[in-house]
Formats: structure tokens, sequence, C-alpha cells
């Protein structure tokens, strides 16, 4: 009856065993690669810092003006622009002016990078059925899987830092673009398609000429996704040493500072919203051609 | 050589999971509804063969689902055959390389599309100039020929606007232009006019024929209208069920229907406007009254017949030389049966 009422697992012996195992060979894989890992991420850490650097140093009315330059060139909008620049003194006058470069630093080379990978990831998926087929779960995981577990092997490798925290915000952030950027394409019209067939384009005159304009409002969707998850990532960056508007959240939580945890966490909404609405105006913008405007 | 353009040569498209293992059958003379219940296999097409002749314009007809899509995309490889063989200008299309039918589709062979196929995000001039980029024109001469051909199907003023900005008339004619801006000697138009309604089909015709008249080019054309297929062209083939039913020119499927699913078609149109006087002339042609060509359509003779002495007429051929006579009663029926 015994065999019934509780489920046949390994023993502890065995599992305990077997999870020594795998740690003692990650371990061992750390201890060989950590500094080559290391000294291949050095130019990515180097430029986050002079980034970070030099949204500090700058003075806060260039900023405002470079950032109020930037709405207005993605939205072409003086609604949008104004309500931006209002966040930004806002958040300012409030004491996060420079918790809000560090995470503008951060959330900016972690959307670049999602960028530089994740498109041309989703451009081989599209092409290939067997590729999505691979990448898909990959993404799932990704997705999916607690953030503190990848944490774990991230910090393992390449200790604390911006570097890991970075990581850690990529791994989140990445999965949408790449799926959005597959989608876009394979949702490209078929007979579009066919028309540039017929006209004896080549493969790469398709992928650039006809595919990828026409699947830019999905790229841009998932560029919008992307900034999200990477914005909703800073407070556990912020717990493998990423500096930013998660470390006063942090201290908030530990230490039940409710107004420091709100006004912090507020900072970063308007962060999210910022370039939520800029980025959307934009890819709106992006697809002007597909609405008539009135013919005859 | 014979002056065969284009030659189709027993031609056959299965679509299935492996159509070389159902090809015997079909040669055999396994019917369509038999190959889709027994194997899951689509018959496309049924051992088509098919000459078409320089210069003119081939009207391939049929309902839908009779294979005539598929059988226009196999003449630019668009869809593969399962087995038969395709001559452009003599040269084996199957056996070209990727690069050589690259070339084909650039170069010798473009194509009007039911859905226009135009690209949305690029406007009226750069659709037209698509086919030049990619042959690899220079942006000046891309620009010169495109404005050229814009001009031609007469959307001159719309050259900036996105296809979305046009209507289905005017995206259609960026269609046309952009097809025969690449100075292809073949055009493929499949069932390019079909999504117009009749008015606009009907000026679409009517521009198709006047540069026709000019530029002299190997149509294609696929349609399911038969008025359109009478009025265009100068030799039509029927296909039903992927096989090809019947083919000569437009008097020759009035007059002699090849079986009843011809006869049905043919029903309820105009013959007047389809059955020419020489067709119908016969005994000693009547001493007094000018002869009339034997081109002259039925309808256009009426009034003349009808004012005729013994509304009688005289025809001749195309030299001149007295074939025979019309009389007004024969017309008549001719028109009427």
């Amino acid at each position: 009856m015994d065999f019934f009422m509780e489920f046949p697992s390994l023993s502890r012996a065995e599992l305990a065993s077997l999870r020594r195992s795998i740690d003692g060979a990650f371990r061992d894989f750390t201890r060989s690669w950590a500094e080559t890992l290391e000294s291949f991420f050095n130019p990515l850490l180097r430029f986050l810092v002079w980034f970070e650097n030099l949204l500090l140093a700058t003075p806060w009315p260039v900023i405002l003006i470079v950032i109020g330059g930037l709405c207005f060139a993605g939205a072409r909008s003086w609604k949008i622009t104004a309500a931006s620049v209002l966040a930004f003194v806002t958040i300012g006058y409030f004491g996060m002016w420079e918790d809000t470069m560090s995470t503008l630093a951060i959330i900016s080379v972690a959307t670049f990078l999602c960028i530089a990978i994740g498109i041309p990831l989703g451009i081989v998926m599209a092409r290939s059925d067997r590729m999505q087929a691979a990448i898909t779960p990959v993404l799932d995981v990704m997705q999916t899987i607690p953030s503190f577990v990848y944490l774990i092997p991230v910090v393992m490798l390449l200790g604390i830092g911006k570097v890991p925290g970075l990581i850690a915000v990529c791994i989140y952030a990445i999965p949408p673009i790449v799926r959005l950027t597959n989608l876009g394409i394979r949702l490209v019209d078929k007979d579009i398609l066919e028309a540039a067939d017929a006209f004896g384009a080549s493969p790469r005159q398709k992928l650039w000429g006809v595919q990828v304009p026409l699947a830019l409002p999905n790229i841009f969707a998932g560029v919008n996704q992307t900034i999200m998850m990477a914005l909703a990532m800073v407070v556990i960056a912020s717990m493998i040493g990423v500096q930013g508007l998660g470390v006063p959240v942090l201290r908030a939580i530990s230490n039940q500072y409710l107004a420091l945890g709100v006004m912090n966490g507020l900072a970063i909404v308007a962060l999210a919203i910022i370039f939520d609405r800029v980025s959307q105006t934009y890819g709106k913008r992006l697809q002007a051609h597909r609405k008539g405007h009135g013919h005859d | 050589m014979t002056d065969a353009k284009v030659r189709i040569s027993n031609l056959y498209k299965i679509f299935g999971k492996a159509p070389q293992k159902v090809l015997p059958l079909v040669r055999d003379g396994l019917s369509k509804t038999d190959l889709l219940e027994q194997h899951n296999h689509v018959l496309g097409i049924q051992n088509v063969s098919l000459d078409i002749p320089e210069k003119r314009i081939q009207v391939v007809m049929g309902l839908s689902g009779s294979g005539k899509s598929t059988l226009i995309r196999h003449i630019n490889r668009l869809i593969e055959p399962t087995a038969g063989e395709i001559l452009i200008d003599g040269e084996d299309v199957l056996s070209m390389s990727d690069s050589q039918l690259q070339d084909l589709r650039r170069f010798k062979a473009s194509m009007v599309f039911q859905k226009f196929g135009l690209l949305p995000h690029r406007r009226i001039i750069e659709n037209v100039a698509y086919g030049l980029v990619v042959q690899g024109k220079s942006a000046a001469q891309c620009d010169k020929q495109a404005r050229h051909w814009i001009d031609r199907v007469g959307l001159s003023g719309y050259e900036d606007h996105y296809p979305a900005q046009l209507s289905g008339g005017m995206q259609q004619r960026v269609g046309l232009a952009r097809a025969l801006a690449t100075d292809a000697e073949i055009l493929l138009m499949d069932e390019a006019f079909s999504a117009l309604d009749p008015l606009i089909r009907y000026d679409m015709q009517s521009i198709l024929l006047e540069l026709q008249n000019e530029l002299h080019k190997t149509i294609i054309f696929i349609t399911h209208d038969l008025d359109e297929a009478l009025r265009l062209g100068d030799n039509i083939a029927i296909l039903r069920d992927g096989a090809m039913v019947q083919q000569g020119d437009a008097q020759q499927i009035v007059l002699k229907p090849a079986d009843d699913y011809i006869r049905d078609f043919i029903k309820d149109i105009n013959r007047g406007r389809v059955i020419r006087l020489g067709s119908l002339a016969t005994g000693q042609p009547p001493e007094q009254g000018a002869p009339l060509s034997g081109d002259t359509l039925l309808e256009d003779a009426l009034t003349q017949l009808v004012d005729a002495p013994d509304q009688r007429l005289a025809v001749a051929n195309k030299e001149g030389r007295l074939i025979g006579a019309v009389t007004l009663k024969d017309a008549l029926q001719a028109m009427r049966s």
C-alpha cells in the first residue's frame, strides 16, 4: 500500500548528491570561465558606466531639453512632450533625479541590446520553421521562469554589479521583441510577397524591401513591450547591485517606508508611461500609409 | 521551331504530400474527385498543353477551381509542376537555376495580380519602379521610366500617393504600370480586372487593348468572365477541373462549342459582338451594293443589312476578294441560337 500513498522518488541522499554534482560542475565552469566572460562583457560595462556618468554629469536643463526633443521627434505631439517634461521636473523636484538617470541609463542600454539581438533572432525565426520550433520554448522559459532563479547562475558567474543586472533585465525583456518580429514577418500578406517573387526579388530584396518594412508596426509593438518589461525588472536588478530607482524601493520594502516606496514606484510608472506613449505614437506614425486619406 | 512564345506541354500539377506517387494513377485517368477521396491529393492541372503565340493576347478561362491561376503561375514558376514541360522562347523554364529564374522574372515575364499586390508602404512611383529597382537600374532611370508609365496609364499627379489612397481601379493601373515598366516581353495577368466593378473593368480592358496595339506584348490573361475573354482574347483556352476543354478564337468557341460545359458558358453572351460576317458568308455575292469586310461584327452589320436591297449584302475578305453573301435572316439566326 505504501507505494500508492507516497510518490516514488529519489532518496534524500541521491537528490543531495545530484544537486551537489550539478552545483560542483557549475562552480568548476565558473572558475575556469568567469574571467573570460568578464572580459567579454567589459566593453559593455564601460559603455554602461560612461552613459550613466554622461547622464549624471550633464546639467539637468540640458537633459530636460534633450528629453523634450526626443519625445517630440518620436510622438510629434506637444501634449505628450509637455507631459513628459513635466513628469521629469516633478521627479527631480522630489529628489529622485540621480536615481532616475541611472535607471534611464540601464533601460536604454538594455533596450538597445535587446533590439540588436532580438530583431535578427526574430528574422531568423521567421525564415525557418525549424528555428521557430527551437527558439519558441526557450522564449517561453525566459518569460516564465522566476527571475530569481536565473539570477543565481548569473551572479555566480559575474558577481554582483551592473553587467549581471543588465543580463538579467535582458533575459526578461528580450522575448517580446523576438516574438513580435517573427510574428510580424510571418503575417506579411502572402499576395504582396508573391508579387515581389514574381518580379524576381532576391531573398535579401524581399526581406529588407518588403518583409521588414511591413512587419515594422509589429516589431515596434515588440520594442514597446521590451521597454515595459525592462522597467518591470528595475527593482529585481537593484537586488544585484544595479543603481537606480529600484534601490530606494528595495530599502522601502525592508524598512516599511511607505512614502519612499510609493514615490520611487510612481517615478518608474512615469518613465514607463512616457516610453510607452512616445513609442506607440511613433509606431502609429509609421503606419500612416495604411490609412487611405480619402481619394477622389 | 514553331513561333510559340510560350509552350506548355503535358503539364500536370498535383497538390499533396506525395504527388509523384499518385501521378501514374492520374495519367491512367483517375478523376479529380476520386483522387481527393482515395488519396487525399488535389488535382490542379491535368495534362494541359498550350502553345501561346508571340505578341498576341492568350486568354485562359475557367470557373474558380478550374486551375487557371495555378496554370499561369507555372509559366514563371511561382508554382513547380509535378510533370510536364514549359518552354519560353525554346528555353526550358523547369531546368533553370535560381539565378536564371530570377532573370526570367526580372526581365522577361512580369505579372499583374487580382489583388494588385502593391507595396502598401511605398508611394505609387516607388511601386511602379519596383521591378526596375529589383533589376538594379539606377535611381534616375527608375524614376524616369516609372513616371513615363504612370503617365501612360493615366495616373499623372498621383506619383506621391500611397496605394491605400487610390480606388481599386487606380490601384490596378499602378499594377499594370509596374508590370509594363520592366519592359518584359511577356505579361502574365492573373484575373487582373476581376476585382473591379463592371464599368471600371471595361475601362481597364480598353486601356489594355490600346496599349497592346502599340506594345505588342505576349499577354497571358486569366479570367472567369466570358465577355472579358471574348473582348480581349486573340485566342481563348477554356479549363475545367484542371483540364483543357477547348481552345480557339472567340468565333470558334461561340460557333462550335466543344461540349455542354462550354455551351452553358456561352449561353448568355451577346453573339452579335463576337461573330463576324466572314464566318456566315455563303453562296453567290449579289451584284449591287458595296461589299462589307468579313471582319465586321454582326451587330455592326445589322443596320446596313436592313437597308440593303433584298436585305442581302456581299462580303469580302481582307484582300478585297468577294467570298459570299449574308442575308439579314442569316445574321439574325446566328445571333439567336
